[in-house]
C-alpha cells in the first residue's frame, strides 16, 4: 500500500484578540511540518499572528442532508430576537 | 445572566518583577492574553475564580425563572421565557469552556459550586414570588448584567472577552422581553400594577447590590483593573445602571423604593440611599431565602445526571473499541 501524507485543516487568528478562523487545508507528514507549511502557504501577507492545525480526519461535520431538521426550526422562533419586543424610544436604548 | 463584582478576588502573585513588568506591558498595549501565553499565577487564579463564578451564576440563574415556565400566562410569554432560560444555560456553557482553557476542569468547578466553596451572584438567592418577578428580573437583573458584561467584552483575557461578546448579543432580548412584560402589567389593571410595583420593591435593592461592595471596600479590585480584567469600578457601574433605570421606572409609572433617590445636578447622576451590606454578605454567604434550594436543585441535577454521563462515556469507549477492532 502506498503511504499517504495526511491532510490538515488550518486555522488562523487574523489579529490579536480575535478567534482563529478556518482558512483552508494543507498536506503534511506531522504537526511540525503542517505548521511550517501552513505558515508558508497561508500567511505570506500578514494574514495573522497565530496558526492552529488539526488533522482533517479529526473533524466531524454535521450531515448536510440533516441541515433542514438541524437549523430550520430556528427560523420561526422570532421571539428569540430583541426586535420582537416593542420598547418605546423614550426609555433609552435596551 | 450575570457577573457580580467578583467576590473574594486574590491577585497576589510571586513572579519576578521583570516578568510582571513584561506582562503588564502587553496588557497596557491592549494585547489579548491567550490560554497558552505566559501569565502571572495571580492573573490565572483571578480569572478562574471570576469566570467560574460567572458561569455558576448563569446556571443557578436558570432556577428562579425556570420556576415560572409552566405557569406563564400565555404561549407568547412562555416561549419567550423558555428561550431566555435556554440562553442562560448556553451562557453558562460558554463561560465554563473559557475557564477550562486555563486548566481547571468542569468537574472541579461543579464540585466547588455544590460544596459551597465557589460563589455565584447573590441575586439568585431570592425567591420569584409572582409572575411580575419575571418581568422585573429581565428588566433589572439582566439590565444590571448587561452593564457589567459590556466592559467585559474588552477584558484582557481572549477567551473570556470572546465569550462575553456572544453573551452580550443575546442579553438585549432578555432585558427587552422583561421590560415589555413590566409594561403590560404597569399599564394593565390596578391589581396588575400593584403586582409589578411589589416585585420592583423586592428586587430593586438586590439588583443594585449586584455590582458588589463600594469601591472603598472592595479588596483586590485595583489589581483586576491594572490587569484590565475589569474596566470600571463597582460604583461606576452601579451609577450607570441607576441613571439608566430611573427614567425607565418613571415611564412605567412605578416608584423605586428609595426615598433618598434624587437627581444630583453637579455630578450629572442620581444619588441613592444607603445599601444594606449586611444583607448582601448574608446572602453571598448562602443565607438568602432560597440559597439551600438552589444548591439542592443543582446537586439533584448533577446526581441524577451521573448515569447519563457515565453511559455516554461507556458508549463512546465501546464505539472506539469497535472501530479499532475493525481497522
Ligand atoms: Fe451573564
Ligand atoms: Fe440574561
Ligand atoms: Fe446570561
Amino acid at each position: 500500500m502506498v503511504q499517504t501524507t495526511p491532510l490538515w485543516e488550518v486555522f488562523i487568528r487574523p489579529r490579536n484578540g480575535l478567534s482563529h478562523k478556518h482558512v483552508g487545508s494543507i498536506h503534511a507528514a506531522d504537526e511540525v511540518l503542517a505548521l511550517q507549511a501552513a505558515r508558508d502557504v497561508y500567511t505570506r501577507r500578514g494574514e495573522g499572528n497565530s496558526i492552529w492545525v488539526v488533522r482533517s480526519a479529526d473533524i466531524h461535520a454535521s450531515d448536510p442532508d440533516q441541515a433542514a431538521e438541524n437549523f430550520e426550526p430556528t427560523a420561526d422562533k422570532i421571539y428569540r430576537h430583541p426586535t420582537f419586543y416593542e420598547i418605546p424610544e423614550e426609555v433609552g436604548h435596551m | 445572566m450575570y457577573s457580580q463584582g467578583l467576590i473574594g478576588a486574590d491577585g497576589r502573585t510571586t513572579e519576578s518583577e521583570e516578568f510582571l513588568a513584561r506582562f503588564q506591558a502587553r496588557i497596557d498595549a491592549e494585547e489579548k492574553i491567550e490560554p497558552t501565553d505566559a501569565m502571572p499565577e495571580g492573573y490565572r487564579r483571578t480569572l478562574v475564580r471570576q469566570i467560574g463564578q460567572h458561569a455558576h451564576s448563569e446556571i443557578v440563574g436558570m432556577l428562579p425563572e425556570g420556576n415560572w415556565i409552566t405557569r406563564a400566562p400565555s404561549l407568547r410569554r412562555k416561549a419567550a421565557l423558555l428561550a431566555k432560560v435556554q440562553d442562560e444555560g448556553g451562557h453558562g456553557l460558554y463561560l465554563y469552556c473559557a475557564a477550562e482553557t486555563l486548566g481547571v476542569s468542569r468537574e472541579e468547578m461543579t464540585e466547588e459550586l455544590l460544596s459551597g466553596k465557589a460563589k455565584y451572584s447573590s441575586i439568585f438567592n431570592y425567591p420569584t414570588l409572582s409572575w411580575a418577578d419575571i418581568g422585573i428580573i429581565g428588566w433589572l437583573v439582566d439590565g444590571a448584567a448587561i452593564m457589567n458584561q459590556i466592559p467585559l467584552c474588552r477584558c484582557s483575557f481572549g477567551p473570556y472577552a470572546r465569550a462575553m461578546i456572544r453573551v452580550c448579543k443575546e442579553e438585549s432580548f432578555h432585558q427587552r422581553q422583561g421590560y415589555e412584560l413590566c409594561m403590560s402589567l404597569a399599564f394593565g389593571t390596578p391589581e396588575q400594577k400593584a403586582m409589578v410595583q411589589d416585585a420592583l420593591n423586592r428586587w430593586w435593592w438586590p439588583s443594585i447590590m449586584m455590582f458588589g461592595p463600594h469601591d472603598a471596600d472592595s479588596q483586590h479590585s485595583d489589581q483586576s483593573m491594572a490587569w484590565k480584567i475589569k474596566r470600571f469600578s463597582n460604583d461606576e457601574l452601579r451609577q450607570k445602571f441607576i441613571d439608566a433605570t430611573v427614567p425607565q421606572a418613571e415611564y412605567l409609572g412605578l416608584t423605586l423604593p428609595d426615598p433618598d433617590l434624587k437627581w444630583n445636578e453637579e455630578k450629572g447622576g442620581y444619588d441613592h440611599g444607603p445599601i444594606d451590606w449586611s444583607e448582601f454578605w448574608r446572602v453571598v454567604k448562602g443565607q438568602g431565602p432560597m440559597a439551600r434550594d438552589r444548591i439542592k436543585a443543582r446537586k439533584k441535577a448533577w446526581d441524577d445526571g451521573a448515569w447519563v454521563r457515565e453511559a455516554a462515556l461507556a458508549h463512546a469507549e465501546k464505539r472506539r473499541a469497535r472501530k479499532m477492532a475493525a481497522e
